[in-house]
């Protein structure tokens, strides 16, 4: 038996060599021991990171909250800081106001260039197109603000002639263009992961291409699509350069697109370059309206993700 | 008289015999074709996929098509609802007449050929909606909005595909939660919805559990009372079970095509031999 075992001439035994390998990797194991210890501090950094800033936030918007109370901060109509006045809903309108202008662009274009690219464009198209798409997401958002301002606002200014150098219209309408790649991309890919098999379903039941579009590919991508519409939205809300640039610095509660406004991000940058000085009120102020900021997008992000785990169980 | 189908280039005679055969009323098996296939040629790109094939389909009968892997069984099926030019690059040439009408002709709507040959696919591909939406489907994107219709269509295919008694409690359930042989017995029901003349099945048993695939199996008995049915399979004694006339192709010729029964049992040609005996595929 064991002849056959061994190949003529030399012999060996395999689980000898590996009795003695084992010897020589007692390194190799501590290196294994170790490894996980490692990557659970590279992540802890992140987690550590989002506590203390979570932190920050809390500590000094409650010192804010003892020069002025949280009603008068959520439910005043007033923003101006400098005269004492902190009622936030000007910035949060401002801010709302912004986001629905960019939401208005970036969703019907977005979805349109996603249909187009998964289901119409010819391989040579999409080729071409998301390359292009992706470079509009690299774009620095610093570039999309002077856009907006030199381009942009000259170019409604022709339709509009009352427009301001400053407003929200054009302001929203460039941060719109920013998160459009967002939504075509990720509405995109929602849409590649529906089985071809339902499109030949539908197809052999005599629907048309855009029946097979409207009825089988949107239904079933529809919460991939929902996500990437609400992470564009979050993206929106966050946006800071492109309105500081275009949109003013005019607490304003309006709706009026033509008017210039001034959003939560807008105000912090402004205070936070301007020469507040430590421990005032307005310094305060930054982390309340930061964290007021951050509590918005944190819910669109919940929303997104809870959404995109629903998507996953589909199919 | 037997009716050895492969024709060679004599078939315009051949069809006018037939024609005439019709007029003296012979029964069933003489029955008129509902689809004739003459000198289709396809290819994918440069890549000929089927050749010079020549078959007459009858009308409300079980045709099985059988042959080994890559014979290009599943392109000939998908031709016949022009299923197959979904791939890009797919080039054909010859006649495929659905009724007498000229399938390739420009003007032939391909979504009306579709209502009229309706398919059912390999794997079960139900729709991740409710078992009602699934069945429902075909007759609302032709326009059949009304409830009460519609609930009648639903249960009728449903009926009609052998799953109503199963499933009439859980209509309104995610059709991907059934098991694999309940989703595709919907999909044959999706099908039905929409009250077609011709059936297209590709393998619609070989992703299914021997207990499904029989009732699969007993259900297309049923259907061609009223349907006629083409089915693809790679089982021969399914073919041998279900179908009236078989079809058997290699490399994408059709090289015989006769009586189940005496293709089975008599086969003309040395190849169609070779394959049901078992000596390759
Ligand atoms: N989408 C396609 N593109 C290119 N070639 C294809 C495609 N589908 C099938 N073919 C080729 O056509 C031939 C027949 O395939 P198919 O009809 O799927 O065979 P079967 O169903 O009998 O197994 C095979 O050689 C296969 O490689
Ligand atoms: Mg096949």
């Amino acid at each position: 038996m064991d002849k056959s075992l061994q190949s003529e001439g030399k012999s060996f035994n395999v689980q000898q060599m590996i009795e003695s390998n084992k010897k020589k990797t007692s390194i190799g194991e501590k290196i294994e021991r170790i490894i996980p210890t490692l990557l659970f501090l590279c992540a802890a950094v992140s987690v550590v990171t989002t506590v203390g800033i979570l932190f920050t936030f809390l500590r000094e918007s409650i010192g804010f909250f003892s020069d002025v109370s949280i009603i008068d901060f959520y439910t005043g109509s007033q923003w101006s800081p400098w005269s004492g006045e902190f009622g936030v809903a000007p910035l949060i309108g401002g801010t709302l106001l912004i986001t629905l202008i960019a939401t208005i662009v970036a969703v019907p274009l977005g979805l349109m260039s996603a249909i187009f690219l998964s289901e119409y464009a010819s391989d040579k198209a999409r080729r071409v197109i998301k390359p292009v798409l992706e470079v509009l997401a690299g774009i620095p958002t610093v570039v999309y603000g002077y856009f907006a301002l030199t381009f942009v606002t000259p170019m409604f200014q022709f339709f509009l002639p009352d427009l301001g150098i400053f407003n929200a219209l054009s302001g929203g309408f460039v941060v719109g263009i920013m998160i459009l790649p967002m939504v075509a991309s990720l509405s995109e890919d929602a849409m590649n992961s529906v089985p071809n098999a339902l499109r030949e379903a539908a197809y052999g039941l005599g629907s048309t291409k855009l029946e097979v579009v409207v009825k089988v590919v949107l239904p079933a991508a529809f919460s991939g699509i929902v996500a990437s519409i609400v992470l564009a939205i979050s993206r929106a809300i966050g946006e800071t350069m492109i309105v500081t640039i275009a949109a003013g610095a005019t607490p304003n509660l309006t709706l009026n697109p033509t008017e210039s406004i001034q959003t939560m991000t807008a105000f912090i940058v402004q205070a936070a370059t301007g020469d507040t000085s430590f421990g005032s009120t307005i310094y305060y102020s930054l982390y309340a309206v930061g964290m007021t900021l951050f509590v918005f997008t944190l819910v669109m992000n919940l929303i997104a993700q809870y959404i995109s785990r629903k998507f996953r169980e589909e199919y | 008289m037997s009716e050895v189908m492969v024709k060679k280039k004599n078939n315009t005679v051949n069809k006018a015999s037939k024609r005439e055969e019709n007029s003296f009323g012979l029964q069933k098996e003489k029955a008129n074709h509902i689809i004739e296939v003459n000198d289709l040629n396809l290819w994918y790109g440069s890549d000929q996929a089927l050749y010079e094939v020549n078959m007459d389909v009858p009308e409300k009968q079980v045709t099985a098509i059988i042959g080994p892997s890559g014979c290009g069984k599943s392109t000939f099926l998908k031709t016949l609802n022009r299923m197959v030019e979904m791939v890009p690059v797919v080039k054909t040439s010859g006649s495929i007449k659905y009724r007498d009408q000229e399938i390739f002709n420009r003007k032939y709507k391909q979504e009306y050929l579709r209502t009229k040959v309706g398919m059912v696919f390999q794997k079960p591909n139900p729709f991740p909606k409710s078992v009602y939406d699934n069945v429902a489907y075909g007759p609302r994107i032709h326009g059949i909005k009304k409830k009460e219709i519609l609930d009648q269509i639903v249960e009728k295919s449903l009926k009609g595909a052998a799953i109503w008694d199963e499933l009439k409690d859980r209509l309104h359930e995610n059709a991907y939660g059934l098991s694999g042989g309940q989703q595709q017995r919907v999909c044959i029901a999706r099908a039905l919805a929409v009250e077609p003349d011709v059936i297209l099945m590709d393998e619609p048993t070989s992703a299914l559990d021997p207990i499904s695939t029989a009732k699969v199996e007993e259900l297309v008995q049923e259907l061609k009372e009223k349907y006629s049915i083409i089915i693809v399979t790679h089982n021969m004694q399914q073919a041998a079970r279900i179908s009236d006339k078989t079809a058997f192709f290699l490399n994408g010729e059709l090289i015989e095509f006769a009586d189940t029964d005496h293709l089975f049992q008599n086969p003309q040609d040395k190849r169609t031999e070779d394959y049901i005996t078992g000596r390759f595929g």
